[in-house]
């Protein structure tokens, strides 16, 4: 592994200016994005459908990569998040007669504003203590979701259902196209939100803090400050995803939201890899799709195959979709000195 | 030659004309929606192989070898049977992405079983809107039922609602001046029962003097039992899952309180619940039934339980016949199919839904005899008869009539 890691830290072109190496060039950018856009036009709805929970589970991916790969800290309660956002969405679509779009800024609102606070005595833990504390959130939300005090908005075990948005001024298309390009056009907003929180004050901040603490507290960094504030914009992201995922499924239940997730997202980082946004993406595809593809492989053993695809991937790409990607460029490199 | 000539065309005008004949009669009858053709019918299924509810897999397994042996027998009016089975791992999101592929890639004629009251929910909705039939869920809840606003759904096992009428029932009757303690889990399981308890005791509601709930989350359920001793119930309804149906009937015995006890049905396991709460502490406890049991030696010679014997052994030799999943996933799949057949060369999405609410004392191999499936336009649920039963040294003995749960009796 040490022998990968070297090779991939050597490549000038990453570790010359890391907040470069947490994005891509303008001209992939747009390719990516064009290729988003015109996808949808040629694909079933159901694809359509899964495209947008792949949108979705990235954003929260991302969430997680401002978190681990920006501030250094670990999580393992983004599930928590998650589910906070996407109850507040169907809580005011179905009980409030909200507008399903004004709903996810205020899911983000509330899931900042719970993930800064969470932020506060997580600042006393680091590394496999913070972990566990965030696993503790995770794991305790989906019993608070049933609590009987709730019950009245929360709907209890039995869940919500949500209804599913028509596209506005009559548009010809249908309602999963439509789902589809609300959540592109707010993933591609909240991308370029994360890419320039990373280049700025704020991100500097968040990378010092995570490579040295001290150091970064020594340059004048309120470190406490920064760290809940890492948390509470991850929240914030993941509470929107999470809002996103509500209105595309169009059900929420305490059931869809356990550890599972949780470590589901941790899972889509490292593959996509850590501190790496456009891995978001990549690392989403791996959760959605692999899973699938290992049923497809054997039944039985789904569990197993997934298991083993997922040892090849660690194993072989430590640094996940990132390093593919540093690879790639290499390659293409030395193709043009040629 | 020529009359030769002659006979060989007269021989093959009549056979065009024969075949022309029964090809345009056979059109006319023949109607078919997405997922059915003149050889195949695809039927989609959804189930937790992984998760925390993967135990329950070994239904669609059961129900994925059932389906192998109607079409090795020759299918359904020679159709075979393509049944597409999805994990989703008990997640409701991940049932929507599972049922979508179905509908909307595999293309399948009707979803059929899917597991766990969360991930039908998720799906209901959507599959009510795509008129896709949602045939015989495998879930207790009572909502199900309710072929006005959801006419594409349907349920099969008895719901909890039922099951808790039945014991209204009975303690009516063989108890009027019971003095019940009820203990129930609280979710949706046990707010169901609750609510066709009340229900069914109407007016005397108030022989419940005691009601405790407990969260799946407590170790231990100790205080309540000993809460609803103390308020001097005669009658203990144990509305639990198996972890705490045990803890309950030990500690019964612990505190020297002997009320007529009475267990809800998804706790009657005599290797997960009886056993290890001790079959000393568990003598004369009461509960209700619907189906055989795989364990039980008096069903050895029964007709219905050799041919699921035989099947097992032949087509699912790996199932085991004390799982009570695998005589579930067997009696499912043997509506499933008694439906098909009834749809003749009609297979059209309404006239599936159509044929699933005509059930007339249909009774499938694994059901206690005397219990039969009957639907109509506006009863939505299969199963609504049980029996009562009452343990006794190692075993389970069934006593007294079939009693139906139907609301309006």
């Amino acid at each position: 592994m040490s022998a990968v890691q070297e090779v991939v830290t050597e490549a000038p072109a990453v570790e010359a200016v890391p907040k470069r190496a947490m994005t891509l060039g303008y001209g992939t950018s747009l390719a990516m994005l064009l290729v988003l856009i015109l996808v949808p036009l040629f694909v079933k709805n159901f694809i359509i459908f899964q495209l947008t929970m792949l949108l979705i589970y990235a954003l929260a991916v991302l969430a997680l990569n401002i978190l681990t790969g920006g501030s250094g800290q670990f999580s393992l309660g983004q599930s928590a998040f998650y589910a906070v956002g996407a109850y507040t969405s169907a809580i005011l679509m179905e009980h409030a007669d909200i507008n399903y779009a004004l709903t996810l800024p205020i899911a983000g609102i509330v899931c900042f504003a719970f993930g800064f606070l969470f932020g506060q005595p997580a600042l006393r833990l680091s590394g496999v203590y913070l972990a566990l504390a965030t696993f503790a959130l995770a794991t305790a939300m989906p019993q608070l979701l049933k609590l009987g005090v709730f019950e009245k908005w929360t709907g209890g075990v039995q869940g919500l259902v949500v209804t599913k948005p028509d596209a506005p001024f009559g548009l010809p298309m249908s309602q999963d196209m439509w789902l589809y390009y609300f959540t592109l056009a707010v993933s591609v907003a909240i991308y370029i939100f994360s890419v320039n929180l990373l280049k700025s004050r704020s991100g500097r901040a968040f990378m010092a803090i995570r490579d040295n603490e001290i150091a970064a507290s020594a340059m004048g960094i309120d470190v406490a400050l920064y760290k809940t504030l890492a948390f509470g914009v991850s929240a914030g992201i993941t509470g929107v995803a999470g809002g996103l995922g509500a209105i595309a499924v169009q059900f929420v239940a305490p059931d869809g939201y356990t550890i599972t997730l949780a470590i589901s997202l941790f899972l889509g980082m490292v593959v996509g890899g850590v501190g790496w946004l456009p891995g978001s993406i990549v690392g989403s595809a791996f959760i959605i799709f692999v899973p699938n593809i290992a049923e497809g492989i054997s039944k039985g053993l789904s569990g197993a195959v997934f298991g083993v695809l997922l040892f090849l991937v660690i194993f072989l790409v430590p640094h996940g979709a990132r390093q593919i990607a540093v690879a790639a460029q290499q390659l293409l490199g030395k193709f043009k000195k040629n | 030659m020529r009359s030769k000539q002659r006979t060989l065309i007269a021989a093959f005008a009549t056979a065009i004309l024969a075949c022309a004949a029964t090809s345009g009669s056979a059109l006319a009858q023949k109607k078919y929606d997405t997922g059915a053709t003149d050889t195949e019918i695809k039927i989609g299924n959804i189930m937790p192989y992984s998760g925390p509810a993967s135990a329950y897999g070994v239904i669609g397994k059961t129900e994925a070898a059932y389906f192998n042996k109607i079409n090795a027998e020759g299918g359904i009016n020679g159709r075979k049977i393509n049944f597409v089975s999805y994990d989703d791992g008990y997640s409701p999101p991940k049932a929507v992405e599972q049922a979508r592929k179905l509908v909307e890639s595999d293309e399948v004629l009707l979803i059929f079983n899917a597991l766990g009251t969360p991930s039908n929910s998720a799906i209901q909705k959507y599959l009510n809107a795509k008129k896709v039939p949602q045939l015989f869920v495998a879930t207790g809840a009572a909502k199900w039922n309710d072929p006005k606003d959801f006419p594409w759904t349907m349920g099969w096992q008895p719901s909890y609602q039922t099951e808790a009428r039945i014991y209204a029932k009975f303690l009516i009757k063989e108890k009027p001046d019971a003095k019940i303690g009820v203990l129930y889990q609280n979710d949706d399981f046990g707010k169901d029962y609750i609510k066709g308890l009340k229900d069914q005791l109407g007016a005397k509601v108030s022989m419940i003097i005691a009601e405790e709930s407990y969260e799946t989350s407590e170790p231990t359920i100790d205080n309540h039992i000993v809460k609803l001793k103390a308020s001097g119930a005669d009658v203990f309804l144990s509305i639990t899952t198996p972890k705490f149906a045990a803890q309950a009937i030990k500690k019964l015995a612990e505190i020297e309180w002997k009320p007529l006890h009475i267990v809800s049905n998804v706790s009657t396991s005599v290797g997960g619940v009886i056993q290890p709460a001790g079959f000393e502490n568990a003598q004369g406890i009461l509960s209700a039934n619907y189906g055989k049991d795989g364990a039980d030696p008096q069903w050895n010679n029964d007709p219905g339980m050799k041919k699921f014997f035989a099947f097992l052994e032949k087509y699912y030799p790996e199932g085991n016949r004390l799982d009570g999943s695998v005589v579930y996933g067997y009696g499912a799949a043997q509506t499933m199919v008694k439906v098909l057949e009834m749809c003749g060369d009609n297979l059209t999405r309404e006239n599936i839904m159509k044929q699933a609410a005509s059930l007339k004392d249909f009774a499938p191999d694994t059901l206690l005899p005397g219990i039969k499936i009957n639907t109509s336009a506006t009863d939505f649920a299969p199963i609504e008869q049980l029996q009562m039963e009452r343990f006794k040294g190692e075993k389970w003995d069934l006593f007294g009539d079939i009693i139906s749960g139907e609301a309006s009796n």
